[in-house]
């Protein structure tokens, strides 16, 4: 039996399931790149624009400014997420692409740290696409907003090690909508997104800064856009790494004790 | 390694390709393959026969180094699976039984994309991946997307595949599972062809046919357990006799046989009597009971297996 603590040996061949995954992606690029382009403007129509006339600003930040981090910071989450979570179980399950993968010399943990990168590159591109939206409203502060590019890659990391973390134990496609709807869904609303959750009784901002990541992105997303940097970052970036690292790990080796019996 | 025990001064000794010793693999308390042992040598058809559930797929599994040994002793090209996974695979070709193709790519997306999980490099690639669509017939539907490929297709498709790494050993899980006979006949000519080549290769499969014809040596498993190790022709010999009678069974015929004390066995409507000289029992058969039907025949491999495995379902 594996220990799911144990570090994983992986082959630089994992870059060739990233890119069998890069290559479906570019055969459909049009449908790939529509969602994230109308998903900014909704977000920032809907609720930056609509709502932000009734609430203007908050902490003297121009509420749309406020949300503007948040949109990528939500989109970092759930574009990795659902990568690999569905994503992934479809190849896993359906195609049983990992199993002919595999007969080749990569190895299980090289298919998945391929799987992993591929959801943090998905969620690069996405925030990319988003990025220009909202540069064009106005609402995102340059040069500082270009590390938002390289943190989404890291945050990418996170979300798709958790993604894949849940799709290594779900015994069917149906049961992903748990942790989707169960843990992701109020995540987007809880993570210091919409509102800052310092209105809330102090015992939500401590769950959310221990157990919610995208509570820590959007914080460093927002620092950086706005931008008004805190001493916390360091605090919210050691949190981000630490995390991903260790969920890189158990993810790995959850899929290879469900996979290699 | 002991160099000692693979060269003398002499000549040579090649170890298998294969070698399993006391080889086993269990799940909990059950032993999906119990304690087998077998060499593949190279350039030959080596099959595993076997009913379901026969521990045929997980000694497959093995061997492509997909799946961990519980016990016992396994090397391939004379390495360990758990310590050169790597090596090992890069030398194999392997035919699933599950079509496994990539439904988001064409015939040749798919033999390209395996390709590059073998690090072979683009152009080389690219001439390979023709040579093997003409190699199973598939050229003119090297643009086609797998979804739109009959059973047959996608079989090839798989074969050729597996050979995108020009293995020296070529791994197949039932490869003719679900085919008519023209495909299952195309596969049994390539086979034979790469084996002319060198290749060695290793099959599982449920049809007796198949086995009969194109492996030089075969093992039947049961229950995790090798039964029999032999060419197909003297496993025939040793435990079916040469011909069979088949009479239609009825209280008179069964009365009539056993007077005559020859060994019979009874199946469904008919009588099975193995012998040497089916047409001198068949003879005084017909001159004693009167049987309605009646017929004499050689004596095959589906005989031999249905009398060591046995004739009771299995799923």
């Amino acid at each position: 039996m594996v220990n799911i603590f144990s570090i994983p040996r992986i082959n630089r061949r994992a870059w060739h399931v990233w890119r069998r995954n890069l290559t479906v992606f570019v055969k459909t690029w049009k449908v790939n790149f529509f969602p994230p382009f109308v998903e900014a403007f909704l977000y920032l129509l809907a609720i930056g624009v609509g709502i932000g006339t009734y609430v203007k600003e908050i902490d003297g930040v121009p509420y749309v400014n406020f949300i503007a981090p948040a949109i990528l910071g939500i989109a970092v989450m759930n574009s990795a997420f659902f990568e690999c979570t569905y994503g992934s179980y479809v190849r896993m399950y359906y195609q049983k692409s990992f199993d002919a993968i595999i007969a080749t010399p990569l190895s299980i943990e090289d298919v998945i740290a391929g799987e992993l990168l591929w959801g943090a590159t998905k969620s690069v591109m996405y925030v990319v696409i988003m990025l220009g939206v909202l540069t064009l409203f106005g609402v995102m502060a340059f040069p500082t907003s270009l590390f938002v590019i390289p943190l989404a890659f890291i945050g990418g990391l996170l979300f798709a090690a958790l993604a894949m973390c849940f799709t290594a134990i779900t015994p069917s496609i149906d049961a992903l909508n748990y942790p989707s709807f169960l843990f992701i869904t109020p995540m987007s609303l809880f993570s210091g997104t919409f509102f800052p959750l310092t209105i809330l009784p102090p015992i939500f901002s401590y769950v959310a800064l221990a157990l919610l990541p995208l509570t820590h992105i959007v914080a460093v997303f927002r620092m950086l856009t706005l931008p008004a940097f805190s001493w916390t970052m360091v605090f919210n970036l050691t949190w981000i790494v630490a995390v991903t690292l260790l969920l890189c790990v158990i993810a790995i080796n959850l899929m290879r004790r469900r996979l290699i019996v | 390694m002991d160099s000692n025990n693979y060269s003398n001064k002499r000549g040579t000794y090649i170890p298998p390709v294969i070698l399993a010793e006391g080889l086993k693999k269990s799940y909990g308390n059950i032993a999906a393959v119990d304690n087998i042992n077998f060499a593949v040598q190279k350039g030959e058809i080596f099959g595993f026969l076997g009913p379901n559930g026969a521990g045929k797929t997980t000694t497959m599994k093995m061997i492509q180094c997909i799946s961990p040994r519980s016990a016992g002793g396994l090397r391939v090209f004379d390495l360990d699976p758990d310590e050169y996974p790597d090596i090992i695979k890069h030398r194999i070709g392997v035919v699933p039984q599950e079509t496994n193709l990539d439904p988001d790519f064409t015939c040749e997306g798919n033999l390209l994309m395996y390709a590059r999980y073998f690090d072979i490099p683009k152009d080389i690639a690219k001439d390979r991946v023709k040579e093997l669509l003409t190699f199973v017939s598939l050229s003119e539907k090297h643009d086609v997307s797998i979804e739109k490929l009959s059973g047959g297709m996608k079989r090839r498709l798989i074969l050729a595949r597996a050979l995108i790494n020009k293995p020296e050993l070529l791994i197949l899980d039932e490869p003719t599972i679900g085919l008519d006979p023209q495909a299952r006949h195309l596969i049994w000519e390539r086979l034979k062809l790469l084996q002319s080549q060198g290749n060695t290769i290793v099959l599982t499969t449920h049809y007796l046919d198949e086995a009969a014809r194109l492996c030089d040596r075969l093992v039947i498993m049961d229950n995790g357990k090798i039964l029999e190790e032999g060419t197909p022709s003297s496993l025939v010999s040793k435990h079916a006799g040469g011909e069979i009678v088949e009479v239609e069974k009825n209280n008179d015929v069964l009365e009539c046989i056993r007077g005559m004390n020859v060994p019979f066995e009874e199946t469904g409507d008919t009588v099975l009597i193995s012998a040497s000289d089916a047409h001198e029992i068949a003879r005084q058969l017909l001159e004693k009971c009167r049987p309605k039907k009646m017929l004499t025949r050689p004596a095959t491999l589906e005989d031999v297996f249905l009398k060591l495995t046995g004739r009771r379902l299995r799923d």
